[in-house]
């Protein structure tokens, strides 16, 4: 996707990292995962010994008890079966306890991860937010972490079992005989490589799986939020095929990676026979030479099969391990992105009273290079003014706002409000004295009244109603199914655009700031609600400041000043009067504004 | 933070709720009193005794779905079984006539060691012949199954009306295509390896009988207890995955929506609130996964010790029966293995019985959308076409949106009004006057509830799919962009030159800025158009339905971010012909209104009047106070004192 007019800054991507790497950037930042971790490895540690007495107690039963010379020990069978019982059941109760602890500790450190990860996505600047697509940050925090989970519920005991078991099965083998051990782990050498070179495969189909995923859901979600368009242009076959496509290469993805594990497990199933062979062989013929007893020699080929196993399930760990990583990386990810515009520490606190903007050279750039959005501009608007802020589209405009908000921050210059930089304003303070209405004011599924109070939780129904009837909205409000109480649907979707809009201007009336930015917050009203609305904002904002950007020149006719914006500079400022009739940018806008919205043409 | 309680449930398939006991809802940072949607998945105690039943035949479902795929596979795995029983019998085997006898003698003939590696590798190349189909065709089963189930659900998605989205959240839906899909047909990847183990199960028991048949009589305890520790485990496990997979759910939902009013959530400062509202979720979410957890972690430890105490119990037997000659030394050795052999493979039969609670509860999301009733009903009918524009007809149009809790609030009210071939008509109301509603019944988007809306005098309901769209263009008032190209948002697909498509652009004024653009039409604009600026998106939109040539046009304020000079020249194309384009625009601006032949006023729903522009304005006092709005305050005279919406 190539930026234009808004460039994508995406997320730090560190695509190439060794899964090791990520799992050690991952402990950095999840502290949590290690507390009491000593206690589950001493219980891993004994479910380990378990696994490995096990057999190795029936083996000995095997051999001493049934193959006692003189036939078999009856009684010693007894003992050691009884023995061997309470093993496995102490065993089966230490798994069950570390299994517990590990899921606690690692469902605690992913709720805690996932949690992070999504107030640092709302930490992220505009800039970043807008350049990620919106199911990718969810998929982040949502089916990446499930990835995790899932896998740590499974696997990370599994592997944590089998690691331990290795130790101990190469250890008894090499007490039983260290001839056939050492041949045993040189069969296994090549497997280790084998596992290597497959766990950078793996990382590679499995990263194009998740990839995979992201477009599946996010052609799913075109055809979710463009449902109106795909009906009425008739591409239902269209979009399906498109989905269909995604969810080909999917599978096909899917079905690559299942390849690569199968060759995985396919490789150590064929590594343990030949070491099998090798120990048959090598052992028969030490047997030959007196080196080793029968009994020896058989018992050794049980072990075989204890060190097998868990390099068997190791391995396989491993693999559906590169799938997690892919996800974990994918998350950490998130944090590692550096917000771009930052809550300073010990920031102040804005002045009491009504707030002044200045605007100090200030150049911004959405991309370094670009061709800049605003250029130079440098100004100041005095408190308690009423400012519009005009101009064609793509001029600048929204930029301003979003500069002014601190939604991003100037490439070069300052912004200061209330005489303060911006940057140095806590966030707190900034946030409760400053709004922005932006143009698609976004609103959530739960009721009129519960979206108004948004900003100000704890107001009543009663109060949200008042300020309607304050915002000369009063009657909209009763025309409503249940008033306030009226439920707006999935995203506002049960209102219309303009309704929305009401909404989102009375959520920031009640939020009371001292400046009041209205980025085209009205534009789907209709013109008598509208003038209505401002003409009661002028009256309940007045000796507060607010800066209006609209391309209807009637909010810039009644306010105290005007900023004209041409190509990201201010070109002209001054009163609607002053600049009306003068030469210039506005002259021209007014005229074109004049004759679409009066009764210029007449019908015929 | 908007709290919940207002909003309803996402109700997932139809089920009693219980009340909450200890059990089935474990203690959680929920307070008392407030509707947990959790508590929607808990099933009836007679739902809960039916899970095992409801698992096979899911398990049936599967199977008949993929039939081919499933038999390879469990041919690869039966291949495994078997070689796996025969490696014990190998090594026993080796052991018998290999080992013993060559030490006792103290040689070996190169001969035998060569029988021994190639009995072992030749059993090994079995077994993996045998691990390659089970795994090969067990993956492509469970994928083809995802890929199958999710082209149905997304083909859902785009069959059902809007309405039904309107009750759906959006990120309840992506999360129905992706995860609860997947959750339905995870099982499906062990499940051959289970069918195969059972086969084992059943080489063993037969192995036991022939050998001593109070061995199997052991073996036939052992195995039926791990089928009963699965069932028991099954009923414990199936509410909390369902549990877990509905807080999956809502995690997501909310994530969307967070993420979605971003703008709206840093504007006001609620990061910290929305970051708790989340949190709260995510934390029952850990409780809901610990509690799985809990459950698991008991399970395993428990099918992983009892093929072991069947091992001892085996050998308890084993011994007595030893020493009584019943049974020779050797042949207890090779049983005793191939218990612990079995181990692995019963605990497949374990995973794919442990997955299947997981799966019914993924399915239970996913079965409601594909049962989801309400697709628009086509007819036979074919448009009537033709070379003028289309003639348009309301009659006695009822519309309402019925939300989730059932209640349907009226937004149109018996709207009859008719536009003639050729003719533009502007339709003008007050805010949520109904007017996009009424848009989007024209072009089909949404059917009426009563009355009907006619195309060249045919009920639209009557056309058979696709035709509407033939006829009519339809600019949204909110632009929608794919993430394709400039050119591929234009054609949508269909064939049309690129000479076509410049022209279209040059009458939405948006050729300049298309032609500076990186790659020209082949430039990507990125997911919903995020890099272009909302005037530029509403030009292409503009576009894409000008190339058309449409002989109805309905815009709906779509024109607002560009100027009055190009929406007059894009009608101009239209109705510069001999024979005009129908158009219907719903619009505030003067200069659009009086661009029209007629209006239509709306208010509340209903049409109150309708004329010129001039009979309007001389008529109707509150269109004139809309209109006029923006003339200077000594032109507006009638407009000041009432509030609008009065006259009605």
């Amino acid at each position: 996707m190539t930026a234009v007019a808004e460039p994508a800054t995406g997320l730090t991507e560190r695509p190439t990292e060794t899964a090791t790497a990520t799992l050690r950037r991952g402990l950095r930042m999840m502290p949590e995962f290690r507390r009491g971790l000593p206690a589950t490895f001493a219980l891993a540690l004994l479910a380990t010994a378990g696994r490995v007495v096990v057999p190795i107690a029936v083996q000995q039963t095997l051999d001493r008890g049934l193959g006692a010379a003189g036939g078999p020990d009856i009684p010693l069978v007894r003992e050691l079966v009884a023995v061997c019982a309470l093993v496995v059941l102490v065993t089966a109760v230490a798994v069950y306890r570390m299994n517990v602890r590990l899921f606690r500790t690692t469902e605690t450190a992913l709720a805690n991860l996932r949690v992070r990860a999504f107030r640092h996505v709302h930490d992220l600047s505009v800039l970043h937010q807008q350049g990620e697509r919106r199911g990718n940050l969810v998929s982040r925090v949502t089916s990446d972490v499930d990835q995790l989970s899932v896998f740590m519920q499974w696997g990370g005991v599994l592997g944590l079992v089998s690691l331990g078991q290795l130790v101990v099965a190469t250890v008894v083998m090499a007490v039983y005989s260290w001839q056939l051990t050492l041949l045993v782990l040189v069969c296994f050498i090549p497997l280790g490589f084998a596992v290597k070179w497959f766990a950078k495969r793996l990382a590679a189909v499995y990263g194009v799986v998740r990839e995979r995923v992201g477009d599946v859901l996010a052609a799913v979600g075109e055809s979710v939020v463009g449902a109106p368009t795909v009906r009425a242009y008739g591409i239902r076959g269209r979009t399906a095929a498109r989905i269909d496509a995604a969810i080909d290469r999917h599978y096909r993805a899917s079905v690559q990676a299942q390849k690569t594990t199968a060759g995985v497990y396919v490789s150590g199933e064929f590594v343990a026979a030949v070491a099998n062979a090798a120990v048959v062989v090598v052992g028969v013929l030490l047997g030959i030479g007196g080196q080793i007893s029968a009994g020896t020699l058989i018992a050794f080929l049980f072990l075989v099969t204890l060190f097998v196993a868990p390099v068997q399930t190791a391995s396989e760990v491993l693999n559906e391990a590169q799938n997690a990583v892919a996800g974990f990386r994918r998350v950490l990810d998130v944090l590692d992105t550096e917000p771009d515009v930052q809550d300073p520490v010990d920031g102040r606190a804005l002045p009491e009273g009504p707030l002044g903007v200045r605007f100090s050279h200030v150049v911004f750039r959405y991309a370094p290079g670009a061709r800049p959005a605003l250029d130079d501009v440098d100004l100041e608007i005095a408190p308690r003014t009423r400012v519009a802020v005009v101009g064609e589209t793509g001029s600048g405009k929204t930029t301003f706002a979003k500069l002014l908000t601190r939604l991003m921050d100037p490439s070069s210059g300052r912004v200061l409000v209330g005489g303060v930089p911006l940057a140095e304003i806590a966030f707190a303070s900034l946030r409760e004295r400053v709004v922005m209405v932006p143009q698609d004011g976004f609103l959530f599924d739960a009721s009129v009244a519960d979206n108004v109070r948004y900003g100000k939780p704890g107001m009543t129904d009663a109060h949200v109603a008042a300020a309607f009837d304050e915002l000369g909205l009063g009657d909209w409000v009763e025309g409503l199914t249940d008033g306030v109480a009226t439920a707006v649907g999935q995203r506002g979707e049960s209102l219309s655009a303009g309704e929305r809009q009401l909404v989102a201007v009375a959520r920031a009336y009640v939020a009371d700031p001292d400046l009041l930015v209205l980025d085209e917050a009205t534009s789907a009203v209709d013109p008598a609600t509208e003038a209505r609305l401002t003409r009661a904002l002028d009256t309940l904002t007045s000796g507060r400041t607010t800066i209006t950007i609209a391309h209807r020149l009637s909010t810039a006719e009644r306010a105290d000043e005007v900023l004209v914006v041409d190509a990201g500079r201010v070109v002209q400022r001054g009163t609607h009067a002053e600049l009306v009739d003068a030469p210039g940018v506005y002259a021209g806008l007014h005229a074109s504004w004049r004759r679409s919205s009066g009764a210029a043409r007449t019908p015929a | 933070m908007p709290p919940r309680s207002t909003s309803p449930a996402p109700a997932p398939a139809p089920e009693q709720v219980t009340t909450p006991t200890p059990e089935n809802a474990p203690p959680s940072a929920v307070p008392a009193g407030r509707t947990r949607t959790g508590d929607v998945t808990v099933r009836s105690e007679r739902e809960q005794k039916k899970v095992v039943r409801r698992g096979f035949r899911h398990v049936a479902k599967a199977v008949r779905e993929q039939p081919g795929m499933f038999t390879l596979a469990v041919l690869g795995s039966s291949l495994y079984g078997a070689m796996t029983v025969a490696s014990a019998y190998v090594i026993g085997g080796i052991t018998e006539r290999l080992v013993l006898p060559s030490f006792e003698r103290g040689s070996v003939t190169a001969g035998a060691l060569w029988l021994a590696t190639l009995a072992i590798l030749g059993v090994a190349v079995l077994k993996i012949v045998g691990i390659i189909g089970r795994r090969l065709f067990a993956g492509i089963m469970s994928f083809r199954l995802q890929a199958e189930y999710r082209r149905r659900v997304t083909g859902q998605y785009l069959r059902l009306p809007l309405s039904w989205h309107q009750r759906h959240p959006t990120g309840q839906l992506l999360s129905n295509a992706n995860s609860d899909v997947e959750a339905s047909w995870f099982f499906v990847a062990p499940l051959p390896f289970a069918c195969g183990a059972i086969v084992m199960v059943v080489i063993t028991v037969v192995a036991l009988f022939l050998t001593d048949p109070l061995l199997a009589v052991v073996g036939l305890v052992v195995f039926p207890l791990v089928f009963l520790a699965n069932a028991v485990y099954s009923q414990v496990m199936s509410p909390r995955m369902a549990r877990a997979q509905q807080l999956r759910a809502e995690v997501s939902e909310i994530a969307h929506e967070s993420f979605d009013a971003a703008l709206v959530v840093k504007t006001l400062g609620r990061e910290a609130a929305e970051t708790e509202r989340f949190g709260v979720r995510a934390d029952e979410l850990r409780d809901g996964l610990v509690a799985v957890g809990r459950v698991r972690g008991l399970f395993d430890p428990m099918m992983e010790a009892l093929p072991n105490l069947g091992t001892l119990a085996v050998l308890l037997v084993g011994a007595d029966q030893v020493a009584t000659g019943s049974t020779n030394a050797g042949d207890l050795v090779s049983i005793a293995y191939l218990f612990t052999l079995l181990a692995l493979p019963i605990r497949a039969i374990g995973w794919v019985l442990a997955d299947l609670p997981r799966a019914l509860a993924g399915y239970d999301r996913v079965a409601p959308v594909l049962a989801a009733e309400g697709e628009t009903p086509h007819g036979p009918d074919a448009a009537a076409g033709g070379p003028t524009g289309a003639g348009v007809g309301v009659r006695a149009v009822d519309f309402g949106h019925t939300d989730a809790d059932g209640r349907t609030n009226r937004v149109l009210h018996g709207v009859t009004f008719d536009v003639e071939a050729g003719r533009t008509v502007a339709v003008v109301g007050p805010t949520g006057s109904g007017k996009s509603t009424l848009a989007g019944l024209l072009v089909r988007l949404v059917d009426p509830h009563s009355g009907e809306v006619l195309l060249d005098g045919v009920d639209v309901r009557s056309l058979r799919e696709g035709e509407v769209s033939t006829q009519a263009a339809f600019v949204a008032q909110g632009t929608f962009l794919f993430d394709d190209t400039v050119r591929g948002n234009i054609t949508l697909g269909a064939d049309i030159g690129d000479d076509e498509v410049h022209a279209a652009l040059r009458v939405a004024a948006a050729e300049d800025f298309v032609d500076r653009l990186p790659e020209g039409l082949d430039t990507r604009v990125g997911e919903r158009g995020a890099s272009l600026s909302g005037g530029q998106r509403q030009r292409l939109a503009l576009a894409r339905a000008v190339v058309r040539r449409p002989r109805l046009l309905v815009m709906d304020d779509a024109t607002s971010a560009v100027d009055p000079s190009v929406e007059a020249r894009i009608l101009d194309a239209l109705r510069s012909t001999d024979q005009p384009a129908t158009v219907v625009v719903v619009a505030y601006r003067q200069a659009t209104i009086s661009l029209a032949d007629e209006v239509v006023w709306i208010d509340r729903g209903r049409l109150v009047a309708r004329g010129s522009h001039a009979e309007l304005l001389a008529q109707v006092p509150g269109y004139a106070r809309l209109v006029q709005a923006y003339q200077p305050p000594d032109a507006v005279t009638a407009a000041e004192p009432e509030p609008a919406g009065a006259q009605a």
